[in-house]
């Protein structure tokens, strides 16, 4: 070994060790990695952007920080598309290092993302994909759905609500994958153990532009009132042709989502009026949500959406969780542990939040209605609470659990 | 094969079986995506770049070889051999009933009637809810136990690809191989040398489709999962482009134009999310500057240096 050979080898080696004792003295000093994942082009690329808003207004508040660490935020474009998200994990896992992902809007790019990072074992919240089984018959140690909520979560107390009102004959119309299903298959199932009956149920394909051939055959039925399970821009065609079809006589009960303010901040009147359940409500008068109301339309413009909210108070989930714990975010079974027992005290809702014992948090829900704020824009406000709702509402777990998923067969209607 | 193609391909193939060596986990993941988007790449170019005619349903075929992978191993219990075996087998069979109808067509009417076949199995695996999940497509452990090692993954695609490859390097040189040189130049002489034209459309079409679902049944292995996305338009199109961009009728174009499309979609996604657009630029920029594709254009310098 020549003399030059010789510098350059031990050089090496000493670049080698030194680097990784520097490592191991500093890891704590090592920022926190955090992989978000969002929808930032694609068919739900402005709720996307809604969500990183979400992110980026928390970690501005904490100044980047916590636990003492600073936070990196890595954020990466899922295209709307499963397979994309999940190439896009692969990266944020494999390349990026990061300690943990959040994210995802799309139920299937959450339901492919959750299946790789099973393998993996890399913490994954889920702040919006509100697939039911994620948190019930295909639980997933790693996969928790921080500040998020199943689809038929608050279903279930509309339809409570609705035969409370005399609502006893409704007829529901959604869009038809997964979410449609679990959200409708929620309230029929409530609604027809209590008395109640789902007239008809009519199914329509993603993106649909003209809704009079259902708008027309809802008319016909003489329904007390309708459900209508809708999301983005299906959402906002139905309320506008709904109410130009002039059947705002009939009350109109909606998923959370269909009223949401990524929706309704474009309508004018005929969203007026229209009954959603769900955890938020942008109107309430509890001071803690006015406030955050009030901070988010200072910063960005806007009143937030559900998807800005969730991210939100996701995050401020995983950062009392972390606190916990010292900042040690690569123990990962600590650091799981420690979100699953960790209760959410200070979230906009302005209420404490706790898990399940299935990882899916419990919530007072609220009835909300639509009405006009003393600006001319249009908000949710809340008109009745049902408090300490669960997934599983009244049931009990282990038997609805034996029950199939909701689904387009199967909607929970119990035969007269 | 001559002893110098059998060379440059061990040569080849070696390389590509160092790279785990030297890439990291994710990058031996991307390379193990260019190497099952090369052969679906490949598969198309045996109909375009011998037969002549540009199919725009592949990523149908491939997408039904994943569904039937995937929901043979998840749902129905197969091991994975036998479930790679029924989505390959899945995918000819589809392959055969596009052959039927399609190869009576070429030009345009070829073109649209396999992108309209595609679509039909794009929408029927979108509202079978009950036994493709609908849009939320279908999981599971695909992958066996053995494989589940990045790098052990990517060395055993590799030796299929590379089989593969042989395969449809043998196929396209074959007698009937060149049978569809023949119709792709003149079906009608062809048909008055006594060719039953349609018949060698068929095969041909067939072979490709089998071709296309041993990429697809990869493809379940590496995901683990599957959605309409995987038997969308968008599929088809990509594979068209991947062959395009390596060179029409050059066979391993495929792969270098899956490599080529597959790494700018990673690097300028990272700076921009509108990486499509750059995507777009640059098969302008090939399609002007080598129409014959990367490949072709390599082979036409290196032509001109050897005259």
């Amino acid at each position: 070994m020549n003399r030059r050979q010789f510098l350059k080898t031990t050089t090496a080696a000493l670049a080698v060790t030194g680097a990784g004792s520097w490592r191991g003295a500093h890891a704590q000093d090592a920022p926190i990695k955090i992989g978000l994942l969002a929808p930032l082009t694609g068919v739900v690329a402005s709720g996307g952007k809604e969500m990183v808003e979400g992110v980026q207004f928390y970690l501005e508040q904490v100044n980047s920080q916590i636990a003492g660490r600073k936070v990196e935020l890595v954020i990466e474009d899922d295209a709307s598309n499963p397979d994309t998200a999940l190439q896009k994990a692969r990266r944020l896992v494999e390349q990026s290092n990061c300690h943990m992902l959040i994210g995802d809007l799309l139920a299937n790019t959450g339901l492919a993302v959750a299946n790789y990072v099973k393998g993996t074992g890399t913490p994954y919240f889920i702040p919006i994909i509100a697939a039911d089984d994620l948190t019930q018959r295909a639980r997933i140690r790693n996969v928790i759905r921080v500040a998020g909520y199943t689809a038929s979560e608050f279903t279930h107390p509309l339809g409570d609500w609705a035969l409370k009102q005399g609502y006893k004959r409704i007829a529901t119309i959604s869009q038809d994958y997964t979410f449609g299903h679990e959200q409708c298959g929620g309230l029929a199932q409530v609604l027809t153990e209590g008395g109640g009956e789902i007239v008809q149920q009519f199914w329509h394909p993603l993106n649909t532009a003209d809704f009079s051939p259902y708008l027309g055959q809802l008319a016909d039925l003489k329904v007390d009132a309708i459900f209508a399970m809708e999301t983005g821009a299906d959402s906002t065609r139905l309320i506008q042709q709904y109410a130009s079809f002039g059947l705002k006589k009939t009350p109109l009960l909606m998923a959370m989502n269909g009223t949401d303010q990524s929706v309704i901040r474009t309508l004018g009147e005929e969203c007026e009026g229209i009954i959603s359940p769900a955890h938020f409500a942008e109107g309430s008068d509890n001071p803690v949500t006015a406030k955050f109301v009030k901070d988010y339309e200072a910063k960005y413009g806007k009143i937030p959406s559900l998807y800005g909210f969730s991210m939100y108070s996701g995050m401020m989930w995983i950062d009392a969780a972390v606190k916990k714990i010292g900042g040690k975010v690569e123990d990962r079974d600590a650091f799981i542990d420690s979100v699953l027992t960790t209760e959410l005290v200070d979230s906009p809702l302005g209420k404490t939040v706790k898990f399940d014992a299935y990882g899916n948090p419990i919530y007072d829900v609220y009835i909300r209605k639509v009405v006009k704020r003393a600006d001319g824009k249009f908000w949710n406000v809340p008109i009745q609470t049902y408090p300490n709702v669960s997934q599983f509402w009244k049931y009990d777990p282990e038997t609805y659990l034996k029950q199939p998923p909701y689904s387009r067969t199967f909607q929970g209607i119990k035969k007269a | 094969m001559t002893g110098r193609a059998a060379l440059i391909a061990i040569i080849v193939v070696a390389a590509a079986a160092s790279l785990p060596l030297v890439l990291s986990s994710y990058q031996v993941g991307l390379a193990t995506e260019v190497l099952i988007f090369g052969i679906l790449a490949m598969s198309i170019d045996i109909l375009a770049g011998f037969a002549g005619r540009t199919s725009l349903g592949h990523g149908a075929i491939f997408g039904v070889s994943t569904y039937v992978v995937v929901y043979a191993t998840a749902q129905a219990g197969l091991p994975p051999a036998a479930a790679f075996a029924a989505g390959v087998l899945a995918a000819t069979l589809v392959a055969m009933i596009f052959g039927l109808l399609a190869v009576r067509t070429s030009g345009s009417y070829f073109l649209l009637l396999t992108l309209a076949l595609g679509m039909i199995v794009w929408g029927i695996c979108l509202r079978w809810t009950q036994i493709t999940g609908g849009e939320n497509g279908i999981r599971g452990d695909v992958r066996p136990a053995a494989l589940l090692n990045n790098n052990s993954f990517y060395w055993t695609v590799l030796a299929g690809t590379a089989i593969v490859t042989f395969a449809v390097w043998r196929f396209v040189r074959s007698p009937f191989g060149l049978t569809l040189r023949g119709i792709r130049d003149s079906e009608s002489r062809m048909r008055s040398l006594g060719y039953n034209v349609p018949l060698h459309l068929f095969i041909g079409f067939t072979a490709s489709g089998f071709f296309a679902g041993i990429a697809g049944a990869l493809y379940a292995m590496f995901n683990n999962f599957v959605s309409p996305s995987t038997v969308a338009l968008a599929q088809s199109v990509e594979g068209v482009l991947m062959m395009v961009a390596g060179g029409v009728g050059t066979l391993f174009g495929a792969f270098v134009g899956a490599a080529a499309i597959i790494a700018l979609e990673n690097v300028v996604s990272t700076y921009t999310e509108r990486w499509q657009m750059v995507l777009g630029v640059t098969f302008i920029v090939i399609m002007i500057f080598a129409p014959e594709g990367i490949i072709g254009k390599l082979n036409a310098i290196l032509m001109r240096k050897t005259r």
